[in-house]
């Protein structure tokens, strides 16, 4: 609740920092605090301690699952800022309308972690996304991020207007938008109810690129601007994934037994698509958009088994692939260059960063010791856990199995192969340690990964 | 008049807006034809509202039931107008690169 108002504030804020300083770099301080401010808030809220109290009519409510999403979602994108601030201040005349318009995609973040009613869903997902078109077309005179701003809106819009049409399906069944009062009316499937329903799944697997409605994703992601294809298959993702298991969760949960077949195809066809076709891939930022799709076939286990464990699960898996794909993606907006052969003997002439990439690259492939691997083992143990249909643990085992294969042509490249001539780039020191500390944050996490998950309990 | 009506007549404009995102080529006239699908949606919330409305006014006199869905309906209208905002400055955008804004120029990104 009150990471909204912050949120919100400081965005106001930021706009006008860009007035008043104009040095980007202390826009980018100012927004790092931001973010620290946003993490006592919502850690205090943690706590117990609200600074507002504001009655919310029981549309927004908070527990503790919530809280500990927005804590890897705030944090995530702290380490966006500190490793990819500098990346955002070449961008446009003041970088500080870009913090400002994250900061209010982070509102919209805050009001998904906690909407108990369709109409908090349905503006919680439009504030996440109005920022974002401006963002994917922030490059104005490139003519494939404009490409990517008109798709990805007419994309977007597009399916919120199907998101819309389920909404107003479901509301004619139920006569209400709260998503409890949509549980408990829940018995018979009507005609309407089902109309609904599979509309306002097909909307958001929309807003997650999930296979059948995959197609945007990776022209998306390749025109926009590195920095901020890195924040759009991170953070952003991870959000749609809670309002979609939050959504299936809380309003549908009665009729599970009804709908996880649907949920089981999409999530297979997700899982072999996304692999299958990244395999093929010579950029590495088109692979990562397709080992992007390929991410959400498992997170979408977790919305199949929808248990305690896949509730842990989806949240370790957050942090997992937030922090790995941050880290990739950071090294690589330094780059003009995204060929894979462009990063060839990176690790002789940068052992530092060359290093922290490798645990990057093994904690989204999913090896032992890295935080991939406990994300993807939870998500395989919660589908055994609800059993049925276990050959979705067999489909997603072959699937980890066949990423391992593109994953390790970049750690291919960039250990074992002659250095080639590549176009220089200076990393500063600050960036280097930014690097590792994330490398062994990934590490922390894959051996401990109760630490994160102990948060839920406490 | 019975409910099936009103959801026919939004059902027919939801799928003339959607058959036109698919077919048009014209970014402006796809863009129309989702304000189509969002109008549609709006028609069909109110006429559910009243629908409720109706029903719950038998047993209470001075019911708010089913008001609910018309406070819905503007806030899709304040939504879609802030994506309007952000839509055709995009449009305006593509049209000062390209000089048009017919959506198969794009088509750099397909490998």
């Amino acid at each position: 609740m009150n990471t909204i108002i912050f949120s919100a504030l400081w965005g106001v804020l930021m706009m006008y920092v860009g007035f008043i300083v104009k040095k980007q770099k202390s826009a980018t301080a100012f927004a790092i605090v931001g973010l620290i401010v946003l993490l006592v808030v919502n850690w205090l809220e943690y706590a117990g301690v609200s600074i507002f109290s504001i009655d919310l009519q029981g549309m927004l409510r908070y527990n503790r699952l919530s809280l500990v999403f927005n804590l890897v979602i705030i944090f995530s994108t702290l380490v966006y800022f500190l490793l990819s601030g500098s990346d955002i201040e070449k961008f446009g005349k003041s970088s500080s309308d870009y913090y400002a318009l994250i900061f209010f995609i982070l509102t919209g973040i805050s009001i998904i972690a906690g909407f108990q009613s369709l109409l908090m869903l349905f503006i919680g997902i439009e504030i996440i996304s109005i920022p974002l078109y401006i963002l994917a077309g922030s490059e104005k005179n490139n003519l494939k991020s404009n490409e990517a701003a008109l798709k990805y809106f007419l994309m977007g819009a597009f399916s919120t207007g199907i998101m819309l049409m389920g909404i107003a399906f479901l509301y004619g069944d139920a006569g209400t938008f709260y998503l409890e009062g949509i549980n408990l009316g829940l018995g018979k499937i009507t005609p309407m109810l089902a109309v609904g329903m599979v509309l306002l799944m097909a909307a958001m697997s929309f807003k997650v690129s999930a296979a059948p409605f995959h197609f945007w994703t990776p022209d998306v992601y390749d025109g926009t601007p590195t920095v901020f294809t890195s924040f759009m298959a991170t953070i952003v993702k991870a959000a749609g994934f809670f309002a979609f298991f939050r959504l299936f969760e809380n309003a549908f949960g009665n009729l599970h037994a009804d709908w996880e077949i649907l949920i089981a195809v999409i999530a297979t066809l997700t899982l072999i698509i996304g692999n299958v076709t990244a395999v093929f891939q010579q950029s590495i930022k088109r692979m990562l958009s397709y080992s992007s799709i390929a991410q959400a076939g498992f997170m979408l286990l977790g919305v199949f088994a929808l248990n305690i464990f896949a509730k842990q699960g989806l949240v370790l898996y957050f942090a997992a692939y937030s922090l790995a794909t941050l880290g990739i993606f950071a090294v690589l907006a330094k780059f003009k260059d995204h060929s894979i052969e462009a990063f060839n003997g990176f690790a002789k002439q940068y052992p530092l960063i060359g290093f922290s990439m490798l645990i990057c690259i093994l904690s989204l492939a999913g090896i032992p010791l890295t935080a991939g691997f406990f994300a993807k083992y939870y998500m395989l143990i919660a589908v055994i856990k609800y059993g049925k249909m276990f050959w979705l643990v067999i489909v997603g085992i072959l699937c980890a199995a066949i990423s391992v294969y593109y994953y390790f042509k970049l750690v291919q490249a960039i250990y074992f192969k002659e250095a080639a001539q590549r176009e220089e780039v200076v990393f500063t020191r600050s960036f280097e340690l930014i690097m590792l500390a994330n490398a062994i944050l990934i590490i922390i996490l894959g051996i401990h990964p109760n630490w994160l998950m102990a948060l839920l309990y406490m | 008049m019975p409910i099936n009506y009103y959801i026919l007549l939004s059902v027919a404009l939801f799928s003339i807006g959607i058959v036109g995102v698919l077919t048009r080529r014209n970014a402006i006239i796809i863009f129309m034809c989702i304000e189509i699908m969002l109008n549609a949606v709006n028609l069909l919330l109110v006429a559910f509202s009243k629908m409720h409305h109706l029903r719950a006014l038998v047993a209470d006199r001075a019911t708010t039931v089913g008001t609910d869905a018309q406070l819905f309906v503007f806030f899709i209208m304040v939504v879609a107008a802030a994506e309007v905002t952000v839509g055709l400055a995009i449009i305006v955008m593509l049209y000062r690169n390209i000089h048009s804004v017919d959506i198969n120029f794009l088509n750099r990104l397909k490998h």
